[in-house]
């Protein structure tokens, strides 16, 4: 890790004692380094792996032989193929809701001044400070007294009065960076209000909206807090694996695991790449 | 622009005697005045631009002057007095409805748009066919000799490369006034030198009317037509570069344009236009101007290239150097006044030629100035 | 707000301003004034709503602090919820400091891609990794009497399962936040203090710590946040007598139906957690702003 660590002459005379302390501090941090990536990666190695086994029980051990049958039952498994349509439902309509509002909200809370500035950011973050089951009861509650009752729309609903928030504060931040002469510059060349906000302001918002649509995806896949009391009799993917833990638990769910393991996989390497892109522009400039 | 009776109704200051054109002004200001909060960072002030003038504004940052940018463009509201251009008044009038285009310092080219859609941007805005903004970019790339350019991002030009483009997204909407906003700040020294010779010439071949800011006075005073110098916004003075520098009006511009030798104290005569003033250093004698009252304070100015070395002058100096400043053409001798206390520093212009024989460094010498080559103000 | 109007137009500004108002007050607080509304009322019968004993009462928030169990169970939460907290964070702050200043760009790189993939995966997955480990007859239990620790199988699912299984899934909440704060600390400014002698545990009381700040309170708001309204730890994780009182919430709805009583339930938590949110928010000295970003 650190191999340039120079022993300065002024060190010499307790030479033998530091350079022991300084390898045990590196051997000690390569360590735990170790158990912490191993406390963090062990798990899904062991959900990943159950995967093989040819177990009706999920698990490593004992060992059974391996098999690939989970993996093959995993898709022609039609449950968990409904499952995931439903989940898509839900996270297109939360993209459908939070993109726009929260490009509006981070437009309104970009053009305020200090304390209006201060409260309205107060209100647009307080949904990620709520915890998720309470926003899916006030939202069941809320519309039951119209005569909604859960299913998709409240399941959507309900998410993006959280997801908005992220949506807002990623596309704020980029557009705190944004030079506000170039929207007096369009404006004094002609340009009417719509053609600033479609030529100027999205085309530069353009990454940041990719992102904040990729966020918004992610994380209404991944609820499950919230959509637990909204869902109705609709079943998203992390409804029905929790629901499978209960009910009958078979390898198939960890073979569903592996492969969203390998997405979060090639998800991480590209968002990588892409940061080490983002690197190099900003060295050029 | 036939709104005429508008026109007619206001005065207007500024305007040279004699000199009645058929058309409106280019941008006329009448007491318009700027406040944020209770400061006010343009009082009420008025002033006429007339059509094809290279007309400047020049002042210390914060003295107003890009305010005044912004009232003309639209981007601010003023809270009292009017803005005509051309005539017009654009009270009510929005920035993207203004026959003005704007030039910022941070020239605001749009990164993500290619160089000619820069240029056609407000083509575009205007509803032109795609095909017309494309013919009309190509012209404005040809004008600014980059046509080969139009296909490129602002981020792969070079700081000149991408003025010339800020220029001609500017006059691709063929404004009646292009305001520039310090637009040569960015660049470095032997840029700036190049873009104002350039902007000066494009200025002619369009004949479009320039409202520029700038805090450089060799930039004001090389391109302009005329100046006016601004200061805690008020406007000191409108004038010629050449008048500004050989006859400024206040304090503050004779203090502002150029170098100027300062002596102080108070008026013991005036006659024939020539003012005397009294000063602990002796007697001193320049041109006299309105408002100087005999008895009253006040302050003589003189050029350092004004001063003449040697015994027998008018106004009589006794000097000691300090240091040469050369600056190539000429050297800057920075002398002290013998026995002024506050010590007064003196600085003479020195030609090359005259270099050789000029008094060395903490030697004693006399130098002096005609009358007519100083000015005496009244202290304010 | 004449800003907006300036800047977009009324028009586009209107449509702005109409879209954060029906997110905010549509989605967020008329919802949320409804949930105390209901938790302020009795569960009355369809016939009796709007007659005299549509009054607001109390109790339903009195039910929980009598309750033999639950006034336990809520203070087993807060007090989970702030160990896991302090948990995460102190095996957290380690390994920041390293990936933000110590670790070289390579070492950086795979270490953020191999902490993605978990932090990208859902909560439900990786509750159930710990499902899977816990088990009776699972691996832990194998590799501990395969060892010679065990004598025989330990039944893991229970309240110590439940804090393992949460600290697990919300860690990288407490890492990233705690690594971006280090991250923008300049290097020059530890080697300045090693450089005037100061002693490693010192340059981090002193400079990084300070530095970091921000990071530290706005992962600590967070992991608490999640921690207290984890549902699917507890799930998964518990054991038939160690129950969360999120599942008490789920019950009130689900179970027995008394939608009121799960309402109370429901805001006593909200409060609880905006409490604590604010307290750590003021405790830390960094405000709301500065927090999430």
């Amino acid at each position: 890790m650190t191999n340039d660590i120079n022993v300065s002459p002024m060190h010499t005379q307790s030479g033998a004692s530091q350079r022991l302390w300084s390898w045990l501090g590196r051997a000690g941090s390569r360590l735990y380094l170790f158990a912490f990536v191993g406390f963090l990666l062990g798990p899904l190695a062991i959900l990943g792996g159950a995967a093989f086994n040819d177990s009706s029980f999920p698990t490593v051990s004992p060992w059974q032989g391996g098999t690939l049958k989970w993996l093959q039952a995993l898709f022609h498994d039609g449950e968990i193929g409904d499952a995931l349509v439903s989940s898509g439902i839900v996270a297109g309509g939360v993209i459908l809701v939070s993109l726009p509002v929260g490009l509006a909200s981070a437009l309104v809370l970009n053009s305020l001044n200090g304390r209006a500035r201060g409260f309205v950011y107060g209100l647009m973050v307080s949904p990620m400070l709520i915890p998720g089951i309470v926003i899916g009861i006030s939202t069941l509650l809320f519309w039951r007294q119209v005569g909604v009752n859960g299913g998709y729309f409240l399941t959507i609903l309900a998410q993006a009065s959280f997801i908005t928030s992220f949506v807002m504060l990623m596309i704020a931040a980029q557009l705190q960076r944004f030079d506000r002469t170039m929207e007096d510059a369009a404006l004094g060349l002609g340009a009417s209000r719509l053609m600033v906000l479609r030529r100027i302001l999205l085309p530069y918002l353009r990454p940041a909206v990719l992102a904040a649509c990729c966020l918004a995806f992610l994380q209404s896949f991944e609820n499950y807090n919230t959509t637990l009391f909204v869902r109705g009799t609709e079943t998203p993917l992390t409804v029905f694996i929790a629901t499978k833990v209960r009910t009958g638990l078979t390898p198939v769910i960890n073979a569903l695991g592996l492969v969203m393991m390998l997405a979060a996989l090639i998800g991480a390497l590209l968002w990588e790449l892409k940061r080490m892109k983002g690197f190099a522009r900003a060295d050029r400039s | 622009m036939l709104d005429m009776p508008r026109v007619a109704k206001m005065d207007t200051p500024g305007v040279l005697p004699g000199v009645s054109s058929p058309l409106p002004s280019a941008v006329s200001l009448n007491n318009v005045e700027m406040r944020f909060g209770p400061t006010r960072a343009v009082k009420p002030l008025s002033l006429d631009v007339q059509q094809g003038e290279f007309f400047s504004i020049l002042g210390p940052s914060g003295c107003g002057k890009t305010t005044l940018l912004r009232l003309i463009a639209g981007i601010l509201k003023p809270t009292a007095g009017q803005v005509f251009i051309n005539g017009e008044d654009m009270a009510g009038v929005p920035q993207n409805m203004r026959a003005t285009a704007m030039i910022f310092q941070s020239l605001a080219l749009f990164p993500f748009m290619t160089v000619w859609e820069n240029i056609a941007f407000g083509l575009e805005a205007r509803g032109m066919a795609k095909k017309e903004r494309r013919r009309r970019a190509q012209e404005l790339l040809e004008l600014i000799a980059l046509p080969d350019h139009g296909g490129r991002l602002p981020g792969e030009l070079s700081g000149g490369q991408r003025q010339r483009v800020a220029i001609a997204r500017a006059l691709a909407i063929q404004p009646k006034v292009l305001l520039l906003d310090e637009p040569l700040s960015a660049l470095d020294l032997k840029l700036r030198q190049h873009m104002r010779a350039e902007l000066r010439s494009l200025q002619k071949s369009t004949g479009v009317t320039f409202f520029y800011i700038t805090h450089d006075q060799s930039e004001a005073l090389a391109m302009s037509d005329r100046v006016a110098v601004m200061n805690a916004g008020t406007l000191q003075q409108v004038g010629t570069p050449h008048e500004l520098y050989s006859r400024p009006g206040t304090r503050f511009v004779a203090e502002f344009v150029g170098e100027t030798n300062v002596l102080s104290g108070s008026v013991s005569r005036i006659e024939n236009g020539t003012a005397v003033l009294d000063c602990p250093e002796g007697r001193f004698a320049g041109r006299s101007t309105p408002g100087l009252r005999e008895g009253a304070k006040a302050r003589l100015y003189v050029r350092p290239e004004a001063m003449r070395i040697g015994d027998g002058n008018h106004n009589d100096l006794a000097l000691t150097i300090e240091r040469y400043d050369f600056e190539g053409a000429f050297a800057t001798a920075h002398a002290v006044l013998e026995g002024s206390y506050p010590r007064r520093d003196v600085s003479v212009t020195i030609s090359q030629q005259s270099l050789s024989s000029a008094p060395a460094i903490g030697a004693p010498f006399r130098a002096g100035f005609c009358a007519r080559d100083a000015i005496v103000l009244p202290d304010e | 707000m004449s800003e907006i109007f300036q800047r977009f137009g009324k028009t586009l500004g209107g449509i702005f301003v109409a879209l954060v108002l029906l997110w905010l007050a549509g989605l967020v607080l008329v919802p949320g004034i409804y949930m105390v509304n209901a938790a302020l009322t009795p569960r009355l019968p369809l016939a009796l709503r709007g007659g005299p004993d549509d009054v607001y009462v109390l109790e339903n928030f009195a039910y929980l602090l009598n309750h033999p169990n639950h006034g336990w169970i809520f203070v087993k939460t807060i007090w989970s919820s702030a160990l896991v907290t302090f948990v995460t964070l102190l095996l957290c702050y380690p390994v920041a400091y390293w990936l933000a200043q110590v670790a070289r760009k390579w070492q950086m790189r795979l270490m953020l891609v191999l902490m993605l993939v978990p932090y990208l995966m859902n909560e439900v997955l990786r509750g159930l990794a710990w499902y899977i480990i816990l088990a009776f007859s699972g691996p832990l239990n194998a590799m501990l009497m395969g060892l010679g620790l065990l004598d025989e199988p330990h039944r893991w699912y229970g309240d110590g399962g439940v804090l393992a299984g949460m600290a697990y899934a919300y860690i990288l909440f407490m890492l990233f936040p705690i690594y971006n704060a280090i991250c923008t600390l300049d290097r020059d400014q530890i080697n300045a203090a090693r450089n005037l002698g100061s002693a490693t545990w010192r340059i981090h009381r002193r400079i990084v710590l300070p530095h970091a700040k921000v990071g530290i309170a706005t992962g600590c708001v967070f992991v608490f946040m999640m921690a207290a309204g984890s549902y699917v730890a507890p799930a998964l994780l518990g054991a038939p007598g160690s129950r969360w009182f999120t599942q008490l919430v789920y019950e009130w709805f689900f179970e027995i139906g008394n939608w009121n009583r799960g309402a109370a339930y429901g805001v006593a938590l909200m409060a609880m957690c905006l409490t604590v949110v604010l307290g750590l928010l003021a405790l830390f000295r960094v405000n709301l702003t500065s927090a999430i970003k």
